[in-house]
């Protein structure tokens, strides 16, 4: 019956959508096989698809997916018994086997996968991707595209990263206490990583990029929950939410792209912002600032625009202040110089750009030349500004940017 | 390494732009020449005529036909070229990406098969 079988595909969508990660992280958790485990489990959701149409969906979809991943797991591992490894394995895929474990509730090992993914071993590229993979279940095509890299590459770089976790002995486990904040930066920098490339998709139309934006933001609340004392955690997923409140403001009717000193800050998501805020608040009364904390909280002083009409400027300068000599990043720097034109005058602004300008990171950056090309406009000086507003076009990507920066050169009489 | 970017466009999709969207994606190009070119990668690059203008030339069995129109017949044309030399593919798709053709149609990478190189 078309019904049932259409009833059947959207409960096994729905396991794997929540249950994708967990299951790849039990299964995997003692072998350390990511990649036989995901092989396993994409057999048992084939079955699932095959079988639940016409048996109905079972009371726990996650316990049956679990049994026959398992099962297909034992039978590739007999397949391969010659390996060195084979007895160990087949040590722990007995332990797998115990039955008790498919009825009870599965454990939750998603944060110890998470922590192997954003391992030191494994390329910081990579990172990311492998984390989208075998968590949220991504194909390495829709990474391909998100991160801008040819989907071969893709596939073998995350076909490498598993066979490293497995031959190298990267453990499945959350680190000890004291290597903790280092290893823990890791795997939110890879989830900021992610949430970056999908805030790039400003349309969010592109389907086979699956709403990356919101899935980093799911994988940041993820962490939040099971880290619920680690103030970067909170940070991050703070500053996501944030930056995700505005994205509807981030186009006009038309389409066309709204800078974020235009927008109109009633079409931003206030339930979100709320979150963010008490997120942010959490996260400092743990006495631990650090990076995503001090953006966040520049994403909440241009929040205050919402209550008071105004974004906080000094406040936004002095953050990106302290941001800058917490990183060295070139772009906290680029944003304090943007921020200071806010309150000291483009000249103020215009200086600090200038003591910027040897910085090779900023060359072939867009909003170095975007923000460079305004400041120039504003200070009167207009054909430095539409040599700036060019180069800033000619390395735009989204073409909505490019047509409002089209608009404001158009407006000096370029 | 070089890299030959391949701008593919429906020229209908182009002609459908209103007149002023039409003249801002042109411009456009203008300034990511201008960009391959400040950043060091530029090698090369044209805009081609339209598939109206092309002819093509076959020797078969010692026969020359020459046929009116391009060689494969299909909706979108090879409107233009940009020839770049960056240090890897990641770096010649992040370029592709930026091109104005792949907002408005398609952008084919191909790495060049250096003189020389088996």
């Amino acid at each position: 019956m078309p019904q049932d079988r259409l009833e059947a595909s959207r409960a096994a969508e729905d396991a794997a959508r929540r249950s994708y990660g967990k299951l790849v992280a039990f299964l995997a958790a003692r072998t350390r096989d990511v990649a036989g485990a995901e092989d396993a489990l994409s057999e048992a959701f084939a079955a699932a698809l095959a079988q639940w149409p016409a048996r109905g969906v079972p009371d726990n979809p996650e316990a049956w997916l679990l049994t026959v991943a398992r099962h297909k797991m034992v039978d590739a591992a007999r397949l391969r018994r010659h390996d060195e490894a084979a007895a160990g394995y087949f040590g722990w895929l007995a332990e797998l086997a115990e039955p008790e474990t498919a009825e009870t509730s599965l454990p939750d090992r998603r944060l110890e996968l998470l922590f192997a993914c954003a391992h030191p071993g494994i390329e910081p590229a990579t990172r990311a991707p492998l984390m989208l993979q075998t968590v949220l279940g991504f194909d390495a095509a829709t990474m391909a595209s998100a991160f801008l890299v040819a989907p071969a590459t893709m596939g073998q770089r995350l076909v490498r990263a598993k066979a490293k976790i497995r031959q190298a002995g990267i453990g499945l486990q959350v680190p000890e206490r004291a290597h903790l904040p280092e290893r823990l930066d890791a795997v939110l920098e890879a989830i900021y990583a992610a949430y970056a490339e999908g805030w790039a998709d400003a349309e969010g139309a592109d389907p086979r990029r699956r709403n990356l934006a919101g899935e980093a933001i799911w994988l940041g609340r993820l962490v939040a929950a099971l880290l619920p004392e680690q103030p970067e955690a909170l940070g991050l997923l703070a500053l996501m939410l944030h930056a995700h409140a505005r994205r509807a403001a981030r186009r006009d009717a038309q389409g066309e792209y709204v800078p974020l000193a235009l927008q109109d800050s009633a079409r931003w998501d206030g339930t979100m912002i709320d979150e963010a805020e008490a997120l942010l608040r959490r996260a400092s009364r743990l006495g631990a600032p650090g990076r995503y904390q001090l953006e966040a909280a520049v994403q909440s002083a241009h929040c205050a625009r919402r209550r008071t009409g105004g974004a906080q400027w000094t406040a936004i300068v002095q953050l990106y202040e302290a941001l800058h000599a917490l990183t060295g990043s070139p772009v906290a720097a680029l944003n304090r110089a943007v921020a200071l034109a806010e309150t000291q005058g483009p000249d103020a602004g215009l200086r600090a750009l200038d003591a910027l300008a040897g910085d090779a990171r900023l060359a072939d950056y867009q909003p170095y030349w975007a923000a460079r090309a305004e400041l120039l406009a504003r200070s009167g000086a207009h054909e430095p500004a539409l040599a700036a507003y060019q180069r800033a076009i000619g390395l735009e990507r989204d073409p909505a940017v490019r047509r409002f920066l089209q608009r404001r050169a158009a407006a000096l009489g370029g | 390494m070089e890299y030959l970017l391949l701008i593919h466009a429906d020229p209908a999709g182009l002609q459908a732009l209103r007149e002023a969207e039409r003249s801002t994606a042109l411009a456009a190009y203008g300034a990511y020449m201008q960009a391959l070119q400040t950043a060091g990668v530029a090698r090369g690059g044209n805009r081609l005529r339209s598939a109206d203008a092309t002819t093509t030339v076959r020797v078969r069995g010692g026969k020359t036909e020459v046929l009116n129109g391009p060689f494969i017949e299909t909706r979108e044309q090879l409107g233009g070229y940009y020839l770049i030399d960056v240090p890897d593919l990641d770096t010649a798709l992040s370029w592709a990406a930026r091109c104005p053709g792949a907002s408005h149609g398609t952008v084919e990478v191909r790495p060049i098969w250096a003189m020389g190189e088996s």
